[in-house]
């Protein structure tokens, strides 16, 4: 396989995977935000959702005061806002079409129709109607992506850079919205265990889809250590920082067997997934969580620049 | 004017079949039949960029859902007449660029080739692999009777459209199924196959298995890059733009995750000039610098072969009647369209004279541009036009207004008859071989002529019904 077209392949599920995840993040901040206004009322959370998507500091640029509006104009959108949704779904429309060889007809209509319905007119009004709506339509977007990827794609190398890119960007952003958490409440610690922040942690658990699968694993305890565990450490949940690694890992066993050499990335994929299988949650929370969380964020990004490296993406 | 469908208020026997199923079907649902078929494009992402001009940057080519149809008998003389041409206009790049006999006994004037643009002086004396030139030969062939046709060019560099061949059909026989079942018509889809075979077929001396095939592309910019990834998916094989190349050790190699992997035979589409660095334009960041070395020593295949184009030249193509009796002693089975070289004084003064009546084109000109359609033209556009001729006579040629052949199509006000015209996609390696079908383009203004793609021109699926 062309070494583009692995970059291609890995780019392109990597933008869905974001589109989606910043549907989900925003779906947070909205039933975050439905919460009764307490102090600065429910522009904090909304705020929290900018930070998380790391999108904080390019807001206040362009806007300043955070009204939900104005941010999930930006988040949806905004030309200039690189990871709006719009931008995902142009950039991986553009991956897709550099190597339309790679992927299959399925694949490409997937891709190519949710960025003809995306610039529709008619969708900025849902966006700003109905957003939960909106929501539901980016998420069914990146499922038609991954299924059509899962029922016609050859499970060759291709397939792996696009599961790859999918389980790099989806660790991201599991860690990215654990920690809105932090922004969230920080510095009020003191109210851990009240109602509104039961709220807040279940609504964390939705945005990652995850609220009912949860209650099969953990029954109703909501305390924020089930909750922390089963999106970090739990094996079965199919969003956690230790499904995702383990993924990556065999994605990257798989493709070290059909290239048959291995490299410093195959290291690296398993140091994490060792880090994470050995994981205890009570030291994750005694040493800090948003210590915890930025340490993976570095550690999963320099995995992808030594995917990168490793199989040229850069050329030779 | 011929109309292909009516003839004496008579139906033509070829499309009798389709007119009584569009009677049965009724302007309704052929209005939402059309509807259908763009969104249908719109999804596969069949685009066709225009250049220069603003807009949607991936505009679709508007597709006339009205099949222009040939009857079996048509086909057997236009198939003979494009492999002849296709022949012949290879064998006439093998000579001048080796012995230039024809040069020699005087039937081409010499600077007509050597002073041509499109001539390579790097080619001089270098062997392509079974003496093929242009592997890929597209006719331009236009009607003016039941049995008038004429070709109005060749085109022998990369000729562009058969992707359009390829999905019209596809989509003909998505929406309308119960056509195909009830009518004989020849299939078109063995063409990337048979594309692929020929390819193998002219793999380099130093090739020694199985030969690897990729589709050089200038990116996903370009205006025909559906086709592009269109053709190289179709035959399995790698879509490669210039970076992804590399030449070592006199041989050509793609970048892959594997690391370098051979490259035996490139299908490029693009430019000569782009190609090679090195050889041609040394600020191409699109070609592989060094690939001309490769190609001179036997490493590597490139179709078509660089200063191919010298063959489909304006005022070559007066030519290529006497080339079929030189090289072939046979007769033209296709005739040319009339045509005056402006560089000849006789002619030129005909030409100038008479402006009003002749489409006047570049000589070196594609797609339509900077041509004068006479009778569509204003005095002021004449006299500007003949200006330019006065300034350099040899760069123009000019033709009779042929009245083309109109097809039913599509229109606001309904149906109505618009010009046509037709290419057929050759193809040259072992052997010669020709779809049963190509591309028919439609001039969708009322009254227009240009049919190209770049100016308002529509495409229909050309049916061949099979004997």
């Amino acid at each position: 396989m062309l070494s583009r077209t692995a970059s291609n392949l890995f780019w392109l599920s990597r933008y869905v995977e974001r589109a989606e995840n910043m549907a989900r993040l925003m779906e947070m901040g909205y039933r975050m935000a439905l919460m009764p206004a307490v102090g600065d009322g429910n522009r904090a959370e909304w705020r929290s959702v900018l930070s998380a998507a790391g999108c904080a500091d390019g807001f206040a640029v362009e806007h300043g005061e955070p009204t939900q509006a104005a941010i999930s104009d930006y988040l949806i959108f905004d030309r200039d806002n690189p990871s709006s949704i719009l931008n995902c779904f142009e950039y991986a429309r553009a991956n897709a079409r550099a190597m339309r060889t790679a992927i299959t007809a399925d694949m490409w209509e997937a891709i190519n129709g949710a960025l003809m319905e995306l610039r529709r007119a008619g969708m900025r009004n849902l966006a700003k109607n109905d957003l939960p709506e909106f929501i539901d339509w980016v998420k069914r977007q990146g499922a038609l992506f991954r299924g059509t990827t899962d029922s016609s794609l050859l499970r060759n190398d291709g397939y792996d850079f696009i599961r790859l890119g999918t389980f790099i960007e989806r660790a991201d952003n599991t860690a990215r919205l654990l920690d809105v958490k932090y922004y969230v409440l920080l510095p009020e610690t003191s109210i851990v265990g009240d109602g509104v922040d039961n709220y807040q942690w279940t609504t964390v658990l939705r945005a990652a889809s995850s609220l009912r699968a949860f209650h099969w694993v953990y029954k109703d305890d909501y305390s924020p250590w089930r909750i922390a565990h089963f999106l970090i450490l739990n094996p079965f949940s199919p969003r956690s920082l230790f499904h995702c690694s383990e993924r990556i890992t065999n994605h990257l066993e798989r493709l070290a067997r059909q290239y048959g050499g291995r490299h410093p990335v195959h290291s690296a994929a398993v140091d994490t997934y060792s880090l994470l299988s050995q994981g205890d949650m009570d030291e994750i929370f005694n040493t800090g969580l948003h210590e915890f969380l930025s340490d993976f964020l570095i550690r999963n990004q320099a995995l992808s620049s030594s995917i990168a490296e490793t199989y040229y993406f850069g050329g030779q | 004017m011929f109309n292909e469908m009516m003839m004496n208020d008579q139906v033509r026997e070829p499309y009798r079949a389709l007119v009584d199923w569009m009677d049965a079907t009724g302007a309704e649902t052929l209005t939402q039949k059309r509807l259908e078929a763009e969104t249908l494009f719109r999804k596969i992402g069949i685009t066709f960029a225009v250049y220069g001009e603003g807009g949607d940057p991936e505009r679709l080519i508007p597709f006339d859902l009205i099949p222009r149809i040939f009857t079996a008998a048509e086909w057997r003389k236009l198939e003979r007449g494009v492999k002849q041409r296709a022949r012949v206009l290879n064998a006439f790049l093998y000579d001048v660029y080796h012995n230039a006999e024809i040069i020699k006994a005087g039937i081409i004037p010499a600077d007509l080739v050597y002073c041509n643009a499109a001539f390579e002086p790097a080619m001089i004396g270098i062997d392509p692999p079974r003496k093929v030139y242009s592997h890929i030969v597209g006719v331009d062939i236009v009607r003016v009777g039941a049995d008038d046709f004429y070709v109005l060019e060749d085109n022998c560099r990369t000729p562009s459209g058969v992707s359009y061949m390829l999905e019209n059909r596809e989509i003909m026989m998505r929406m309308f199924p119960e056509l195909f079942s009830k009518l004989r018509i020849e299939p078109v889809d063995s063409y990337p196959d048979m594309l692929l075979r020929t390819l193998k077929s002219i793999a380099p001396v130093k090739c020694n298995s199985d030969p690897n095939i990729v589709v050089l592309t200038p990116g996903a910019m370009n205006s025909a890059y559906y086709e592009h990834s269109f053709l190289a998916d179709q035959m399995g094989v790698e879509l490669v733009e210039g970076p992804d190349l590399f030449v070592a050790g006199g041989l050509v190699y793609m970048r892959t995750t594997r690391g370098p992997e051979r490259v035996d035979v490139i299908y490029r589409r693009l430019d000569d000039s782009y190609i090679d660095p090195l050889c041609f334009r040394p600020d191409s960041v699109l070609g592989v610098p060094g690939l001309m070395n490769v190609y001179r020593s036997g490493g590597v295949a490139i179709c078509s072969a660089p200063g191919a184009g010298v063959a489909d030249d304006k005022a070559i193509y007066t030519y290529v009647p006497d080339m079929i009796r030189f090289y072939l002693g046979q007769e033209p089975i296709l005739n040319n369209v009339p045509t005056w070289k402006c560089g000849r004084p006789d002619d030129l003064k005909y030409v100038l004279n008479n402006l009003g009546d002749l489409v006047v084109k570049e000589v070196h000109g594609s797609g339509g541009y900077g041509m004068l359609v006479g009778p569509a033209s204003t005095a002021e556009e004449r006299a500007a036009y003949a200006e330019r001729i006065k300034a350099d006579p040899g760069d123009f040629i000019a033709q009779p207004t042929l009245a083309l052949s109109a097809c039913p199509t599509f229109v606001e006000s309904g149906i109505a008859p618009r010009h046509v015209d037709f290419r057929p996609f050759c193809l040259v390696g072992d052997d010669i071989r020709l779809t049963a079908g190509g591309l028919t383009r439609v001039a969708l203004r009322e009254g227009s002529l240009v049919v190209n793609s770049s100016q308002g021109g529509g495409v229909k699926d050309t049916w061949i019904m099979a004997e």
